[in-house]
């Protein structure tokens, strides 16, 4: 293989969401050069780009206490007030300056500009451009396979361009990780390259993680299809196979859905859509409607068959721990936004999927790009000749004998302990013990003897980030010996005041998990 | 997942193997390119949008090829659609200063279909 491609950078930024793009741009405007590396394409990677997204914002101090009050009764518990506060300004504050900077949001009936909704082709190719005009040097098919240090120091990463067919290295006086949620390999919209990376980039390096039981988010989506957006179901009817409807309380449609599709498949119809909805739904989501079009479906008068499928962490809360309000990890020069981030701040055990979520990408990856600024500009421009070491571990430097693996295979493992419903959705005790062993036995595996380079090493670390999340997952699960939000033990139905905390685990390999204490109990230790 | 390149219609800009946030496509010197891991694709459908001559088709099943042919895509006349849908033309973006979604959380809020439920997400 030829020699690295060598790039150098006072701000190194891995991702290429919403949230990645955000962090690039602080970063530039701090007065820092940047480089962008991505996996996929900035403009077409993540789950925003396929999507039509709500946004979490607010111009009244009515409307942010309404906002707030609303997340601090759904968190259980596990929110952030103050979080919330920060996250909701500063998003407000920077979709105006989305519209400034030329992004066409619509106009309301009123004629107010409507900033409550972003389409995500639309939003992602739009940053892109902000990204080209700042003069962020944005490198496209370059996944990060591990970071590299300078002592404790975070001070770059490696990859593979796929494109290219070689490595490439760099150095930088900070980094970001804004490689997004963990999916489990569910196929959703934008899901395929959201493996958990840089969870398992920033664990290997002692980082923390939180909330991963959180994990147990699904979606309804056409069957046979990856379109799982949910406005259209707010006009839909459910029906068993028989035709029967299914009954829906309020606030119970995931809980009562999950539970039918154990028993037989599942219809919908959109036949509460009356008046101008029909065709503004048409035009307003059109990805929602792909699948039907295609199928040659009409869904506001036909019966059409749908599915659950897991959303991972993308629509969970779980991530890396956030240490201190810059969005450091605890690991210096090293800080995360977006879904590589746990949302319990802002979501606690309740999904953040939507408006709040794409908040949260835009106020973590600008103050992410803001603190890795700071930290690179402290540092000063010799921090690219510091001497540097490789920390990646699992997938690309065996602990035992280096053997042929293949990552697919884990691949596969992952899907079937982390997707079916009666597994993640429904969580018992035994199965998670169960999927647990299995998922152990597979990270060993990998650990003892996975090694590769160049295409096949991007792919067993791929497998290594899926193994990391869904075991970091399934362990907190195990030892939320509760119910709470979206994470439901058939065998602990209610919740318990006494876990009405946020769980930590530390380490990938044997992973170390503690409830965290109450600030008033901390306090008086 | 992405069935269709059409040779036909492609001019081999490559603009797909580059906007594919999968590296599904392959570019072959002197030729249209080809989809070269088919099974990567994620079925977000964006390739379709980016391609300026609207010669991809992405069938909506992620896990499994359905087979579907261009004469089948053309006939029921699919190319293009999320393009049309979306605004977008040539592969350049257009059309959000024209979502209605505003009226749809609105309806969220006011219709009520069933009695008391949330707003929609």
């Amino acid at each position: 293989m030829a020699e690295p491609i060598q790039l150098t950078s006072d701000v190194l930024v891995i991702g290429g969401g919403p949230a990645a793009c955000w962090a690039a741009l602080a970063a530039r405007e701090a007065g820092c050069s940047v480089v962008l590396v991505d996996k996929g394409y900035v403009g077409t990677s993540g789950a925003t780009a396929p999507s039509n997204t709500g946004t979490w914002f607010a111009t009244t101090k009515e409307r942010r206490a309404k906002l707030i009050a609303e997340r601090v009764k759904s968190s259980e518990g596990l929110a952030d007030l103050r979080q919330m506060g920060r996250v909701i300004d500063t998003a407000t504050q920077h979709l105006h300056v989305l519209a400034e900077r030329g992004y066409r949001f619509p106009r309301d009936d009123e004629g107010a500009l409507y900033i409550a909704n972003l389409r995500g082709p639309d939003y992602m190719r739009f940053l892109r451009q902000l990204l080209v005009r700042a003069g962020v040097t944005v490198r496209d098919h370059h996944p990060a396979l591990e970071l590299l240090t300078a002592g404790e120091v975070v001070a770059g990463a490696a990859g593979f361009a796929r494109q290219l067919g070689q490595n490439w290295e760099a150095r930088a006086g900070a980094v970001v990780l804004a490689t997004g949620g963990c999916a489990f390999g569910s196929r959703i919209l934008g899901a395929t390259g959201l493996t958990g990376d840089g969870q398992l980039m920033a664990a290997e390096l002692g980082a923390r993680l939180s909330g991963m039981e959180f994990s147990s988010q699904y979606g309804i989506v056409p069957l046979h299809s990856s379109v799982n957006k949910g406005l259209p179901y707010f006009w839909a009817s459910f029906y068993r196979a028989d035709g029967s409807a299914i009954e829906i309380p309020p606030g119970e449609r995931f809980a009562v859905l999950a539970r039918e599709s154990l028993s037989g498949p599942l219809q919908a119809r959109l036949d509460r859509a009356t008046g101008a909805v029909p065709d503004a739904l048409r035009r307003g989501q059109p990805n929602c409607f792909l699948p039907f079009e295609r199928a040659g479906i009409d869904p506001f008068a036909q019966l059409f068959p749908i599915a659950l499928r897991a959303e991972g962490t993308v629509r969970g809360t779980g991530g890396l721990k956030r240490a201190d309000d810059a969005c450091g990890v605890g690991i210096p020069g090293l800080f995360a936004a977006g879904d590589t981030l746990e949302r319990q701040d802002i979501a606690g055990a309740a999904t953040g999927g939507g408006g709040p979520n794409a908040s949260w990408a835009i106020a973590t990856g600008l103050w992410s790009g803001k603190g890795a600024a700071a930290f690179a500009q402290r540092l000063g421009p010799r921090a690219a000749e510091r001497p540097v070491r490789p920390a990646g571990q699992v997938g690309l430097r065996p602990a035992a004998d280096a053997r042929a693996l293949d990552p697919a295979e884990a691949v596969a493992l992952v899907r079937a302990e982390m997707l079916p419903v009666e597994r993640n959705f429904f969580r018992r005790a035994p199965t998670l013990n169960a999927s647990l062993s299995r998922l152990d036995a597979a990270w060993a595996t990998l650990r003892d003897h996975g090694q590769g380079e160049g295409a096949t090493a991007f792919r067993l670390r791929e497998a290594a980030a899926l193994l990391a999340s869904s075991r970091w997952a399934y362990r907190a699960a195990a030892a939320r010996g509760e119910t709470r939000g979206m994470h439901r033990r058939l065998d602990a139905p209610a919740g318990t005041p006494a876990l009405a905390h946020r769980l930590t685990l530390a380490g990938i390999d044997q992973p170390v998990l503690s409830f965290d204490r109450p600030p008033q109990e901390a306090a008086a230790s | 997942m992405i069935e269709i390149l059409s040779a036909s219609r492609c001019t081999a800009c490559n603009v797909c193997v580059k906007a594919c946030p999968a590296n599904v496509f392959e570019a072959v010197p002197g030729s249209v390119p080809v989809i070269a891991r088919q099974a990567d694709c994620q079925t977000c459908f964006l390739c379709e949008i980016y391609c300026p001559v609207d010669a991809l088709f992405v069938a909506a099943d992620p896990e499994h090829v359905t087979g579907i042919t261009e004469d089948a895509v053309v006939a029921a006349g699919l190319f293009g659609g999320y393009a049309r849908a979306l605004g977008w033309k040539k592969g350049r973006e257009g059309g959000a200063d024209a979502d209605p979604t505003h009226r749809l959380r609105q309806a969220s809020l006011t219709a009520m279909p069933t009695g008391p439920r949330s707003p929609a997400p």
